[in-house]
């Protein structure tokens, strides 16, 4: 049972704050930290190892820093980590990375044998678009299941998940190799001890670049290779000036706060 | 490019009935295709389709595509993804808007990605730009901190999923009758990989579907215990409404994570959203500060709940709820 996680260094959004002046993200200073989606991902591949034998491979695409975050992820119980990483690669939108990451899958490939599964996380929180875990599926020609929650093996060819609905929870079994993106699970990740800690530290992260990969097509990465473009950002205003009473006296309150609903036809 | 003519309205199906964000969709649907000229089509997908054709009729497209089918009977990623790669191959859209639902999110990356063109997950406002004439996609970022609009200005179809709630549905009109063009795609063999084994439906009554409530009334950290999701109930109940929850409530074990409203929980834009308990951090925010009307009753009164409140109350929700709950009950009855 071999796995690769994609992962991705994201900045802790808990941490960020609005300049009020120039009304932009402030950044600086922000904890980077891994997606927690892909710790999901990360604990459930590593579940599964620990039942059925195997590796755990993670890959991040970023600049030199997101090695920080691969670390993290070894100390957490995978067993190698690759970086793919190339200034080629930069600007590129979820189409073009999920591109990327796939001929850098194929490239660990030669290495390392076939991946059985592909766990990602269901998005990533600074993105927040889900996109890339089902492209890589699409660029690769294999199964997916997105929004799970459990996975178990059925046989050796065979898994089985549970995928996460709008209103309801399905099992589904699909043929390997297949890409899995995983939703907040019933247990917590894994944080790894001071021996794995240490080894993390030492461990060697291969970079893998755009020179490596003799088959990836340049006129689909990076900017150019991208087909969606941002033409703006801006910060949402989402205070308003609401009314604001101290319930001095509960029954007074309760009447007037159900009168102001049912004067907005909420009742 | 210029080849490429129409909007399509992509109509998901749940339980044979046409989800709700798919007729949302042909609101802003209309608008768009009326400001570019061309025709707005809904495309439905699915088995046993009549009643969902009548429905989807009355809410105004120009045209409906029908692939109604043994293989659609339920949702399936590869089987879905290649009849709509076989529809947009045939008839050449220039727009597809899916619905953000999981099933949405689901196909749209694949789709897009089998036809190599950009998708723009998640919006909350379409419009047209006005250089280019291009599909402005406006999404969340940073867990609500930062809006972005996106264009797909060299490939089609531009496609993008956008989020249910935020466009209101165009009144029914039963006596229209438009154009229905039916397709047949059986899916061939070797194509589908995923089996559905079950559907664990909503037996218990914990699963909500919060995306689609009018009314939520949510409780965090401020309950203080599990038993006290008892008051969120209750009020929940007075109002008709669905049962959501923050995070910290959540992580506390108080209550299962298909409650969780936020950043790594559910985007909510009900009608009524009511926080109790709720401090309002910026994760909890980004899933709710779209709500039309936002009620906070917070013991703190420099909670940031208050901030996006417009009907904020600060005191003792233990002697609040149940009390706003008997007063909307008074009120309801006529009493």
């Amino acid at each position: 049972m071999n796995s690769l996680v994609c992962i991705k260094q994201v900045p802790d959004t808990t941490e960020i704050k609005i300049d009020p002046v120039t009304n932009t993200l402030i950044r600086a200073g922000v904890p980077s930290i891994v997606n927690p989606f892909d710790s999901y991902a990360l604990e459930m591949a590593v579940r599964l190892k620990e039942q059925h034998g195997g590796t755990v491979t993670v890959m991040s695409m970023g600049p030199e820093q997101a090695k920080e975050a691969l670390r993290s992820c070894l100390t957490a119980g995978a067993d190698r980590a690759y970086l793919v990483s190339d200034r080629a690669f930069g600007g590129s939108d979820t189409l073009a990375t999920s591109y990327i990451l796939s001929c850098a899958l194929q490239y660990l490939e030669q290495e390392l044998g076939k991946f059985d599964l592909i766990f990602c996380g269901k998005q990533a929180i600074d993105g927040d678009t889900g996109q890339v875990g089902p492209e890589i599926a699409e660029h690769l020609g294999i199964a997916q299941l997105t929004y799970v929650a459990e996975v178990e093996m059925k046989n050796d060819k065979t898994i089985r998940a549970v995928r996460e609905g709008d209103s309801y929870r399905e099992v589904l079994e699909t043929d390997l190799p297949a890409v899995i993106t995983v939703i907040k699970t019933a247990w917590e990740p894994r944080h790894g001890n001071l021996k794995s800690k240490m080894a993390a530290r030492r461990a060697e992260i291969p970079v893998i670049t755009a020179g490596q990969l003799s088959q990836i097509d340049v006129t689909r990465i990076g900017l150019k290779g991208s087909p969606t473009k941002v033409k703006k950002t801006f910060t949402p205003d989402l205070k308003k000036s609401g009314v604001k009473v101290v319930a001095d006296d509960t029954g007074d309150c309760a009447c007037n706060a159900a009168a102001y609903l049912a004067g907005i036809k909420a009742i | 490019m210029s080849e490429h003519r129409n909007l399509w309205v992509y109509i998901e199906i749940e339980n044979g009935k046409a989800k709700s964000v798919g007729l949302e969709l042909l609101e802003p649907g209309r608008r768009l295709a009326d400001q570019t000229g061309e025709k707005l089509v809904a495309v439905i997908i699915g088995k046993d389709l009549e009643a969902v054709i009548r429905e989807v009729m009355s809410r105004g497209p120009d045209e409906i595509i029908v692939v109604d089918r043994e293989d659609y009977s339920y949702y399936n990623t590869e089987a879905y993804t290649y009849a709509m790669e076989q529809l947009v191959k045939k008839y050449r859209p220039s727009t597809i808007l899916i619905g953000a639902t999981n099933n949405g999110r689901d196909i749209g990356p694949r789709l897009s990605c089998r036809l190599s063109t950009g998708l723009t997950a998640d919006c909350t406002a379409l419009g047209i730009d006005e250089e280019s004439g291009n599909i402005a996609w406006t999404r969340p970022a940073f867990g609500g901190n930062l809006m972005a609009t996106i264009l797909c200005p060299d490939s089609r179809p531009q496609i993008g999923t956008v989020r249910p709630g935020v466009f209101k549905k165009v009144k029914a009109d039963s006596a229209r009758s438009v154009p229905v063009i039916r397709e047949e795609l059986p899916v061939p063999a070797g194509t589908v990989r995923t089996r559905l084994i079950e559907v664990i439906e909503d037996l218990a009554g914990e699963m909500v579907n919060l995306e689609e409530a009018q009314v939520i009334v949510s409780g965090g950290r401020g309950l203080g215990k599990p038993e006290n999701f008892s008051y969120i109930h209750d009020l929940a109940d007075a109002m008709g409404g669905a049962v959501g929850s923050s995070r910290a409530a959540v992580d506390a074990g108080w209550i299962g994570h298909i409650h969780q409203i936020g950043q790594t929980g559910k985007t909510v834009q009900p009608r009524i959203y009511v926080a109790c308990g709720i401090s309002g951090a910026i994760q909890h925010l980004a899933g709710m500060s779209s709500s039309d009307i936002i009620i906070a009753i917070n013991s703190d009164p420099d909670a940031p709940i208050f901030d996006v409140a417009d009907y904020g109350i600060v005191g003792n929700l233990f002697e609040i709820i149940p009390a706003l709950a008997a007063e909307i009950r008074r009120l309801k009855s006529g009493a």
